[in-house]
């Protein structure tokens, strides 16, 4: 599709000559993979606005959250209003706005999960980590959120780590789980 | 090379259990395999055999209804694309290819995961699926809308779409044909208002995911203001199967009023949760106690909800009805997704909604005041009744709630689901409400606490 806004390659959307001394080009933030991947969706989609939450979470996959700086310099490459992609950022719950751990756990708390005890499973994770939602370990391991239905309503309690699921948790499995990533950061250390 | 066994088992049940009898979510079947289990003649039929408007008289015919939650007649769906229509309304553009087909696999009803076993367990059925209904409306490009927590379904969709592709399913002139079509997998970040048709166009288009007003419809003006049509992903995978074995035969699978088969479920405090493709109509009887092996050791049938969050609870007196849409509809629930969602007589029904109507809160899109304001205001006073606290007027409050959120005064249909449990509930389990607020506690906490000899925090 002929779009003189469908691209995203540096010199393309923004001419730099427009940009005044104040600017700063935030699209030099992003690494080329990340331009590639976005402009691919670009592509896709006929249209740079409608690639906004694929390249949110093109950049998240690489940096592990989204910045300010990052938001920005998505704006300026996809030529759409930070406001708006803020909007669209801040309204999606897997886009992380904040920094979040190594290893976010998404715990289900909808109405499978809620009955058939993920409540003590709550607990458990709260006491062994120390933190309660929406809170990162200070070691920047773990950060806890909850979730809507993971989709393992026949094998709940159940949460997601990063891109994993795991069921039928019990106050065990879930300590075994969470001490096994542990070991797997201290190996890679 | 697929188990022989395997297969020759799986074909057995080709007939009777159209929708999940090629299931494998070890490895599902790639693309040969699929091919050699009989798979693609549904798109080769379509393509070969049938104009367009054959296959939409063909799927009219069967009296398949949307699998999506609102049960509407998929034939009667695909029938407002304008370039179907035999006099299209003159503002609209019929060229050929115009239009847009969206998969819904968004699936984050709580207690719903029929569509994540479809997705994982036979990916080439629902790409071929598509392939038949992108013809038959006219579209060029397809985009299947996947929620992002499903990691495993993304990665086995999209390798099955390039295996479509690489084998000339997918792409310029489809076997040969001159029909070209392309198909896209988007991965979702999130919210449940995604799975509401029009605020998953909007999602796609990369806005935030506010429902939009309708009409249009989106079969009128729905992706990038063309026609589009939103199909759930079980909705969808019965299309091969009709292709292939007819209309006629589809009727027959039910003795119901609603043709077909229905993949039914049942989750939370049942002996064996899990999933099954059966006949439409079932009864919730059956389905309770012969495939889910009945009530978890020691508890009692409380009530349940038969098709997801934002359904109606029935309880133990609707054992008997036919899950199929009109039964259900007629004792005072909704079909839904078909997943039952059961609650046993020690757990505490008012925890139970203050939990549903928790998720409505959350995932309420902010648009419309009833809703936005309506559902935490029920949190709050369900939260109250929950620790003791709650006095009679929270109870003539939350009816009035119940109406201020109800169908035509709210912008979708999100803030009327989360009315029907609540509902259903202050009806059938009103003496449970009466006594947390005239003890000042929650008797089935107490339950617990003597059981568990402990205080409970
Ligand atoms: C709040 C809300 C959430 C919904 N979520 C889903 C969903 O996750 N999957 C789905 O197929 N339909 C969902 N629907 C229904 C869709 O709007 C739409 O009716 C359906 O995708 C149409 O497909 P069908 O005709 O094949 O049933 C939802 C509706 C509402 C109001
Ligand atoms: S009913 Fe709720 S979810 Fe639907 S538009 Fe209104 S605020 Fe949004
Ligand atoms: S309710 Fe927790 S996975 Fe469905």
């Amino acid at each position: 599709m002929q779009n003189s806004n469908s691209g995203c390659s540096s010199s393309q959307i923004i001419p730099s000559e427009m940009l005044t001394d104040e600017d700063i080009d935030f699209r030099q933030y992003l690494s080329s993979a990340e331009i590639t991947a976005i402009e691919h969706d670009v592509a896709v989609m006929g249209n740079s606005e409608a690639a906004g939450i694929e390249a949110l979470k093109v950049v998240q996959e690489h940096r592990g959250w989204i910045s300010d700086d990052s938001l920005l310099a998505i704006a300026q490459c996809l030529n759409i209003s930070s406001a708006q992609l803020e909007g669209v950022a801040t309204f999606y719950n897997l886009i992380y706005r904040q920094q979040v751990g190594h290893y976010v756990i998404h715990l289900c708390d909808s109405i499978s999960c809620h009955l058939t005890g993920y409540e003590d499973i709550l607990h458990t994770i709260k006491a062994h980590l120390g933190i309660g939602y929406g809170q990162t370990t200070t070691d920047g391991e773990f950060t806890l959120l909850s979730n809507a239905c993971l989709g393992n309503c026949d094998k709940s309690p159940a949460m997601m780590i990063n891109k994993k699921h795991y069921h039928s948790l019990t106050a065990e499995s879930v300590i075994a789980i969470i001490n096994g990533l542990k070991q797997n950061v201290e190996q890679e250390l | 090379m697929t188990d022989n066994h395997w297969l020759e088992a799986a074909l057995a049940q080709a007939l009777t259990k159209p929708l999940t009898h090629l299931v494998n979510l070890e490895q599902p079947l790639d693309f040969n395999s699929y091919v050699h289990a009989g798979g693609y003649m549904g798109a080769t039929k379509a393509l070969r055999e049938f104009t367009p408007k054959e296959v939409l008289a063909l799927v009219s015919d069967s009296g398949l209804k949307g699998r999506g939650g609102a049960g509407f007649p998929t034939g009667m769906k695909w029938s407002c694309v304008p370039a179907l229509q035999e006099k299209p309304p003159a503002h609209v553009n019929t060229e050929q290819g115009n239009s847009y087909l969206i998969c819904n696999g968004d699936e984050m009803e709580p207690g719903t995961f029929k569509d994540r076993y479809l997705l994982e367990g036979v990916p080439h059925q629902l790409i071929e699926a598509m392939i038949i209904a992108s013809y038959t409306i006219s579209a060029n490009k397809a985009f299947i809308f996947l929620r992002g927590e499903y990691h495993v379904a993304a990665q086995r969709l999209q390798q099955a779409i390039d295996e479509a592709y690489e084998n000339n399913w997918l792409g310029a002139k489809v076997q040969g044909t001159d029909y070209q079509l392309d198909l896209y997998l988007h991965t979702s970040a999130g919210r449940y208002i995604c799975g509401e048709e029009t605020a998953l166009i909007n999602a796609l288009e990369g806005k935030r995911a506010i429902p939009r007003a309708k009409p249009p419809f989106p079969q009128v003006s729905g992706l990038f203001g063309k026609p589009t049509v939103v199909n759930n992903v079980e909705t969808l995978s019965n299309l091969p199967h009709i292709l292939k074995h007819g209309s006629e035969w589809f009727k027959a699978l039910s003795p119901h009023s609603d043709p077909g088969t229905k993949i039914y479920a049942a989750c939370g405090q049942v002996k064996n949760p899990g999933l099954w493709e059966l006949p439409m109509g079932v009864t919730i009887r059956e389905l309770l106690y012969d495939h889910a092996g009945g009530m978890q050791d020691g508890l009692q049938l409380k009530g349940l909800l038969p098709g997801g969050a934002s359904t109606d609870f029935l309880t133990a007196e609707h054992l008997d009805t036919p899950m199929d849409f009109d039964s259900i509809a007629k004792a005072g629930s909704r079909l839904g997704t078909g997943g039952l969602i059961v609650l046993g007589d020690q757990h505490c029904p008012v925890a139970m909604v203050l939990n549903l109507l928790s998720f409505f809160a959350q995932e309420s899109c902010g648009w419309c005041t009833p809703c936005r304001d309506g559902t935490a205001w029920a949190v709050e006073i369900l939260t109250r009744i929950e620790a003791g606290s709650g006095t009679d007027a929270d109870l003539s409050q939350l009816d009035e709630l119940c109406d201020f959120m109800w169908l035509g005064k709210t912008h979708c249909a999100l803030a009327p689901g989360a009315v029907e449990p609540l509902k259903s509930a202050m009806r059938y389990f009103k003496t449970d409400f009466e006594q947390h607020i005239e003890q000042g506690c929650c008797s089935y906490k107490k339950v617990a606490q003597n059981q568990l000899g402990a205080s409970y925090e």
